[in-house]
């Protein structure tokens, strides 16, 4: 077994993130993630990386959308109204399909909101959140040990995919310690070359990275059938999650990060408490877990979805589920972390 | 003296109106390029506006950027690999309105980039609004009593501006309206250039350039324009030269 330390969420990606041979970083203080610039302006020079502290969201985003483009593995952080600011970077860099990481380390909103971890921005992540029709592929860890080994995922899913990936934590997970086991890293063999890459045209006939196509029917039209060929190959071979008692379960909780460790509490005691319930966690938010949701409906009698926020990943689960079974939603705003024993009492409402 | 099309510049005609002056200046961009023989490793960052097309003109690599944002994405390119020629090539509202943070701190970070900046004080590809750098009294779209009687501000003067801060290492505006103008507009490309391949740092030409369409007047009437009402509120010169031993 390799070395284990402690380490913050924050310090983790980062960790993860030099392994994974990240060549540039640029990113802009917000809380709660300015441990991920802070650590990497220290440690990412020293392994032979750029580090930026970059003007604004849009700058660093800007500055990654170059970095990828001239063949860097290349990463950005913030938080929610940060990556709101990146979100028009990240259409670009979706649509001229270049690989990066983005994490988001959510914390309450809307607006200027709070600096509390919360998980209202699973629209932001999942729904493209930039304009036009595009995609993340994004991945919600709930331990740190997690983030360490989704960072270094995340970099090859966006070279493999040619598509930016979000990293969607939240503030609690990202100022908490755990202990990490670091990982080492190695690359898969099947990444495609970075043929695409701005490198100066010695040899080769000038490479382009645009987004811009005039004509509607012959190339705009093609680009995002083309585009949406990607995705649905996506959507086709990749889907992670976790399943926790749902074998014989009657109930089933749906919970995604850290909401979910309280979830998956809950579950536990319940069944001290002879509930039948289990829990479904989705590592991939998008794409969603769609199918193991839709076969657990076959079986379990209710739903619940437990996130901090208002109602977001819930109408995903409704999709899943199309009506086959009831699903009740426990949210809330602010920023805050429900107990083990709200989420009991929860699924004992569902039990009545 | 025989005339022949830079090998960095491809074989196409130009969208641009009748007397624009993007024209001059690409072929001036491409001819340093051939001549500094940099062609194979030059990286060009396209603006939004009416150079967004760049790369149809240029024989290099090109990166089409969102509005402003070059100097970030330019920055990216340049730090992961610094054997690259990069630069900029902007236009006045993508630099001085939407792109003013991303500019100002890329000069201020000394970023070894050549930014190429055509100042025409119009928004030409949007069809003739008011830009950060027209003039007093110039009627655009959205300055149909002339610029400064509705609160619009005064032009924004980039040379200037940047000249203020301590790591830029060449500023200089130019022209590019008569056979000398142009001539010194190509020596100063040429400069910013070749100090970016010697490593210097952070050099900007800004050159006055000429809008007939939106501008409303004959192609011959608009070098008029620059060179005597331009100049007045851009004046010609360099504003900053490290290499300059005094």
């Amino acid at each position: 077994m390799t070395e284990k330390i402690l380490l913050k969420g924050n310090q983790a990606l980062c960790e993860a993130a030099i392994k994974a041979g990240l060549n540039f970083y640029g990113g802009y203080p917000i809380t709660p993630q300015n441990e991920v610039p802070e650590y990497l302006s220290s440690k990412l020079p020293k392994a032979g990386g750029i580090f930026i502290q970059a003007e604004s969201e849009l700058a660093a985003i800007n500055m990654v959308f170059g970095a990828s483009a001239a063949g860097a593995r290349a990463m950005t952080s913030s938080s929610s109204p940060g990556i709101s600011l990146k979100q028009e970077g990240i259409s670009y860099i979706a649509a001229a399909e270049l690989p990066c990481v983005i994490a988001n380390m959510v914390r309450g909103g809307p607006g200027l909101g709070n600096i509390a971890g919360s998980q209202s921005d699973y629209f932001q992540a999942t729904r493209g959140g930039g304009h036009g029709d595009y995609r993340l592929i994004v991945l919600a860890p709930s331990s740190v040990q997690e983030i360490y080994d989704l960072t270094m995922k995340a970099f090859d899913l966006a070279d493999y995919w040619r598509n930016p990936i979000m990293i969607l934590g939240d503030g609690y997970i990202g100022q908490m310690v755990e202990p990490v086991e670091l990982k080492p890293y190695t690359q898969p063999e099947n990444l495609p070359a970075k043929d695409w890459a701005l490198t100066g045209c010695k040899g080769r006939e000038p490479n382009v990275v645009k987004t811009l196509f005039l004509y509607p029917q012959d190339s705009l039209t093609k680009r995002n059938i083309e585009l949406e060929k990607k995705y649905k190959k996506i959507r086709e071979e990749l889907s992670l999650y976790e399943e926790y008692e749902t074998q014989d379960a009657e109930i089933i909780v749906i919970a995604y990060g850290i909401s979910a460790r309280v979830c998956k509490g809950a579950v536990k005691k319940a069944r001290t408490e002879g509930i039948k319930a289990g829990l479904i966690r989705p590592i991939t938010l998008w794409p969603f877990p769609k199918k193991v949701i839709s076969q657990a409906a076959e079986k379990a009698e209710r739903f619940l979805v437990v996130e901090m926020s208002m109602g977001q990943m819930v109408e995903d689960v409704k999709l899943a589920i199309n009506c086959k079974k009831p699903v009740k939603h426990y949210g809330f705003g602010g920023g805050w972390i429900p107990d083990v024993e709200d989420i009991v009492e929860k699924i004992k409402e569902l039990k009545k | 003296m025989k005339f022949t099309r830079p090998k960095s510049r491809k074989e196409a005609s130009t969208h641009y109106c009748p007397g624009c002056g993007h024209g001059i200046v690409h072929n001036l961009v491409g001819e340093v390029i051939d001549e500094l023989g940099i062609r194979e490793k030059t990286v060009g960052t396209a603006p939004v506006g009416c150079a967004v097309l760049l790369y149809d003109y240029f024989n290099c690599d090109v990166i089409e950027c969102a509005h402003g944002r070059i100097p970030a994405v330019a920055t990216g390119i340049k730090r992961v690999n610094p054997e690259l020629a990069v630069f900029c090539y902007t236009g006045d509202g993508d630099m001085l309105a939407i792109g003013t943070a991303e500019i100002i701190h890329a000069a201020n970070r000394g970023e070894n980039i050549t930014v190429i900046f055509v100042n025409n004080a119009i928004y030409g590809m949007t069809g003739g609004q008011m830009a950060p750098t027209t003039l007093l009294n110039q009627k655009s779209t959205t300055t149909p009593l002339g610029r400064g009687n509705n609160e619009e501000g005064s032009p924004i003067r980039s040379c200037e501006l940047l000249a203020t801060l301590d790591k830029p290492y060449y500023i200089e505006r130019v022209m590019a309206t008569s056979p000398q103008s142009i001539a010194k507009a190509k020596s100063a490309l040429k400069k910013a250039f070749q100090n970016q391949l010697d490593d210097r740092g952070f050099s900007l030409v800004e050159i006055l350039s000429p809008c007939p369409t939106n501008w409303g007047i004959a192609p011959k009437e608009a070098l008029k324009f620059v060179e005597e009402d331009m100049t007045k509120t851009f004046p010609i010169g360099v504003f900053k030269d490290k290499g300059v031993r005094v």
